[in-house]
């Protein structure tokens, strides 16, 4: 593998950084300025990120090294394709996400945008320092800033509520990084001498296997961030924040920083070969499975909209986790593109519900009767990111189930097959509902007498009046609804990535 | 200069100390600058002697060209010469602090004020450089009794009984220090450091030697304030004026734990402790006790100087627990904790002393949205909690990198676990408070009327504060620079 040294990772993290700076010194006076230095850093970060696409298709390596602390503690980044595949998808989101966040703040006249601003830049830059990084440490390093750095988002809106879910969210993504995941990075240096990423893993022969176990278990409990249960339940206390923050951050940045640490940890710390000869790999499937049906179970049950998303969040994270761990090609393959494919389609299902939010002030699943004739774009395209959850074709998410599917058939894990049928009767069950009710069921009678009232002083037949979000919202998620379909008929970016990210760990075969 | 640099370092503070009440009382506004010509000059002398250090190895300096032992001699090695830089510095920066904060607090005594605060940095500095126990002990006391006055003096009708009990527990600490030099000069005749240590080893196994191993440890335990002999500093920390409990906060436990370790791996050879006299896991337990129990205390308060004083009796928790694991690694960690624990302090101390200046309240419960006010001194306390948590980048992590890993190497899991538990506990203290500060809208009754108008302390206070912030997310990135250069050599060779 050629290994070229390029500054550009480190060009992609700063410059939000850098963005996060002018934003703060713009301030709320100059609103416009403030918003412009948003989408000029995600233009550039896009940029930057999208210009190492050809040397990574190429087979190539970037690499660079930041500053060296300590034996052990590099920050260095070194771009692969797996880090590739995430940092792009971000990177690209982010600049969606920048104009929908526009047009929510300034719809809803949050308090405090320069903070929301500011925080959401920096957050960007440490998840392409994650994306990126060439060791433990530095994953840490920018793993810690995004728990810190998102807190002040999840708090926005400064009510007892918002201060408990806040609370909720920093005590288990702090608490688990620090009390297990830390620890397992002590004990794997202590081990292997190394904290460096690398396609053959760097434990393979370097302690005993219960120590290896506990090392995994220790990484597994650790990443708080994957959602996996029982650490999941930060994701829904985190919905309180403001919905752009958990339609970029708690359905693609953080969250999928989390999985994309577990399959580095599972592909570059302990490799294929010695997970299957621990037979790890089969455990981690299973409790992924579990994850899955049970945050499906949960979700079936939840009323409030983003609650229900959330975990539809935790359960196909864990789709990540299950066809990483499956250790096969393809199961590798569909769990690294479900990274992507995910992220279009619950992105557009967030973006959709902050619309309903701000043009509405609906915010549960009960009151939305009838809402697909007013709000015909938005409902359209939430309708396109439920079946991409679901895994209907012509829509992304079928790709990396199919590929999931394949690779429970190749490990001769049957079990795992009939998870995946069943979260998917799960995510109908839970989906679909919604859109029926939405275009097919009329407004609850209480509500259409209050309307009628209102509509009679206004304009009469108000109800099918069309009544969206502002159209800096409404682009924004018909674009990734878009999105989610394209993906479906031209994956060949995301497959040749994720085949690229698995030639390297399984050496070809 | 440069031959007589380590004399400089304790002679000019001294002699500025006493010129001060003459020349200050006549002149009261040259008293101020007298103060920082004289730290800086003490600074500078330390780093040019950490740099001759570097360059050539330990600097023996006799005092007045008496040999040793005889004579006193000034001993500046690695590790002295090391603490010796920090003492200087921290206290030069913290003194620029007290010319607002002091003014304000005691009107018509600053000259006074000045000459007590040099003579308590003289007393701090004279610990380190001297090769001598006995040297030692009278530099223990100056100190000491400096920082009795200071205390005393604090704002608060407290304060004085707290310094009351301080002088208590101090004086049994120096009682204890000097019945160990009394036993080990009856055995060997000797108090110079270097003869000690090589006369010793033959007479490990005497009880004599080993009950001043003991009291040595007592005593020092008493003047850092170890669990469980800390209760003195709570109060004493908390009632004492802001900038001087940033002074003792960030130093003054620091040439302790710098003394501690003298003890155990100079005085005495560091076999002596884990073979004669196996104590280091004693000594692991206590530290370990005073990590959690610091940690724990601090999560229970609701004033921030008082919540300041248990996390520090934490934080000395850290630095002896990695003296306890007796390994590379570990002393490392400690060396490497004893600078970053002393900007932590600083930092927190003094961004504390800033919001006490402004707002005459620091109770947690009533600091909300005071970052719309003070924006950089809340930003700074952030920065420093996050140290004391230990998240990278801030230079908090990387002592706590080597502490962690010196306690694998030694086996020590259970300390491993004290020492994230107590970063977990810790961050509980930490975000509570930004969670008051940031996200907690003050009472609806005045809410209207602190409208973000900038209300910082005054430059002389920020600035400080702003140094010590930047060193603490700065210190960290040249951790291996800094451990590659001077910890490194600063550890006992035989590790």
């Amino acid at each position: 593998m050629e290994v070229l040294c390029s500054a550009r990772p480190l060009q992609a993290v700063l410059v939000s950084l850098v963005a996060a700076f002018l934003i703060l010194l713009s301030g709320e006076r100059h609103k416009n300025l403030r918003e412009t230095w948003t989408i000029l850093a995600g233009v550039i970060k896009f940029s930057l990120v999208a210009s190492m696409v050809p040397f990574i298709l190429d087979g190539k390596v970037l690499e660079y090294t930041v500053l060296t602390i300590a034996p052990g503690l590099l920050i260095q980044f070194r771009v692969d394709a797996l880090g590739m595949l995430f940092g792009l998808t971000a990177s690209f989101l982010w600049i969606i996400t920048s104009f929908y966040s526009i047009g929510y703040v300034r719809s809803l006249k949050e308090h405090n945008q320069t903070r929301y601003f500011a925080s959401f830049a920096i957050a960007l830059s440490a998840t392409m320092g994650v994306a990126f990084s060439a060791n433990l440490f530095t994953t840490f390093l920018f793993y810690e800033i995004i728990t810190i750095c998102t807190y002040p988002l999840v708090a926005h809106k400064e009510t007892p509520e918002a201060r408990k879910g806040a609370r909720r969210y920093i005590a288990y993504l702090l608490g688990t990084s620090v009390a297990f995941l830390l620890f397992a990075i002590f004990l794997t240096y202590n081990a292997a001498g190394t904290l460096d990423f690398s396609p053959q893993g760097i434990l393979a022969g370097k302690a005993s296997d219960s120590m290896l176990i506990v090392i995994f278990v220790l990484f597994m409990a650790g990443i708080g961030k994957a959602a996996m249960m029982p650490f999941h339940s930060w994701l829904p206390a985190a919905m309180v924040a403001p919905t752009p923050v958990s339609a970029l951050l708690h359905a693609v940045a953080v969250v999928k920083t989390g999985v994309f640490v577990v399959v580095k940890v599972v592909l570059h710390i302990f490799g294929v070969n010695l997970l299957k000869d621990l037979g790890l790999g089969t455990a981690l499937a299973y409790f992924a499975s579990f994850t899955i049906i049970v945050a499906s179970i949960i979700a079936l049950r939840k009323d409030n909209l983003k609650a229900r998303l959330a975990y539809s969040t935790v359960s196909q994270l864990s789709y990540v986790i299950l066809g990483v761990a499956l250790l096969t090609p393809s199961g590798i393959i569909g769990g690294v593109m479900h990274i992507v494919l995910h992220a279009f389609g619950k992105i557009t299902l967030f973006f959709a519900a902050g619309a309903i939010y701000v043009a509405a002030h609906k915010s549960d699943i009960s009151q939305l009767s009838g809402i697909g004739k007013k709000m015909p774009f938005t409902m359209a395209a939430f309708t396109l990111g439920a079946l991409s959850m679901i895994g209907m074709p012509p829509l992304g998410g079928f790709l990396s189930k199919w590929y999931i599917a394949l690779g429970s058939i190749e490990a001769g894990q049957w079990p795992i097959l009939a998870v995946i049928a069943a979260s998917t009767i799960l995510n109908s069950s839970y989906f679909l509902p919604i859109v029926y009710a939405a275009y097919f069921k009329e407004p609850a009678a209480e509500h259409r007498q209050y309307h009628g009232v209102r509509s009679e002083l206004h304009t009469p037949n108000s109800e099918l009046k069309i009544h969206e979000a502002p159209a800096l919202m409404v682009v924004p998620l018909v674009l990734t609804a878009i999105g989610a379909v394209a993906l479906f008929f031209m994956p060949s970016l995301v497959f040749d990535l994720a085949r690229i990210a698995v030639t390297s760990v399984t050496g070809g075969n | 200069m440069i031959k007589n640099a380590p004399v400089l370092i304790i002679v000019v503070p001294l002699l500025a100390s006493l010129i001060n009440i003459i020349l200050g009382l006549r002149w009261r506004a040259l008293s101020f600058p007298l103060m920082l010509a004289a730290l800086s000059v003490s600074a500078a002398s330390s780093f040019i002697a950490l740099n001759t250090v570097i360059d050539s190895g330990t600097i023996h300096y006799r005092l007045g060209g008496w040999a040793p032992p005889w004579g006193i001699e000034y001993v500046i090695d690695h590790l002295s010469g090391f603490v010796a830089v920090i003492v200087s510095f921290v206290s030069l920066v913290i003194a620029v602090y007290t010319r607002k904060s002091i003014e304000r607090e005691f009107p018509g005594k600053t000259v006074y004020f000045h000459s007590i605060f040099l003579l308590l940095v003289t007393g701090l500095l004279g610990i380190v450089v001297t090769g001598d126990i006995f040297n030692i002990y009278v530099f223990l006391e100056i100190t000491s009794l400096a920082s009795y006055a200071l205390v005393a003096i604090g704002p608060d009708k407290r304060a004085p009984l707290a310094a009351f009990n301080y002088v208590i527990m101090g004086t049994i600490g120096a009682c204890f220090y000097l019945l160990g030099v009394g036993y080990l000069y009856i055995m060997t005749g000797t108090l110079n450091i270097a003869d000690l240590s090589r006369l010793l080893p033959g007479l490990y196994h005497s009880p004599v030697i080993q009950v001043a191993f003991a009291f040595f440890m007592v005593g020092i335990a008493l003047k850092i304030a170890l669990f469980p002999l800390h209760r003195w500093l709570p109060d004493a920390y908390t009632l004492a004026p802001s900038a001087v409990s940033a002074l003792v906060a960030s130093t003054m436990t620091k040439v302790g734990a710098y003394l501690m370790i003298r003890i155990i791996f100079t005085v005495f050879q560091p076999f002596f402790s884990i073979e004669v006299l196996p104590v280091m896991n004693l000594v692991g337990w206590v530290a370990a006790a005073a990590v959690i129990f610091g940690s724990g205390y601090a999560i229970a308060q609701t004033e921030l100087k008082r919540m300041l004083a248990y996390i520090l009796i934490a934080e000395v928790g850290y630095i002896v627990l990695g003296v306890s694991f007796a390994n590379r690694t570990g002393l490392t960690g400690s060396i490497l904790h004893i600078l970053n624990d002393s900007f932590m302090m600083a930092c927190l101390f003094l961004a504390v002393g800033a919001i006490a200046y402004k707002t005459k309240n620091t109770n947690i419960a009533s600091l909300s949205h005071i970052h719309k006010t003070m924006p950089i001194t809340m930003a700074a306390f952030v920065v420093g909690g996050i140290s004391v948590v230990g998240i990278p980048p801030t230079a908090g992590f990387f002592s706590k990198w080597y502490l962690v890993l010196g306690a694998i190497e030694a086996g020590k899991w259970v300390f491993a676990a004290v020492l994230l538990i107590s970063s977990l506990m810790t961050a509980i203290v930490f975000f509570r408070i930004i969670e008051r500060v940031y996200f907690t809208a003050a009472d609806p009754g005045h809410g209207k009327s602190a409208r973000a108008v900038m209300d910082e302390a005054p430059l002389g206070m920020l600035v400080p504060v702003l140094v010590m912030a930047v060193g603490v997310l700065i210190l960290g990135l040249f951790s291996g620079r800094i451990i590659t250069t001077v910890i490194q050599f600063a550890v006992p060779s035989v590790f």
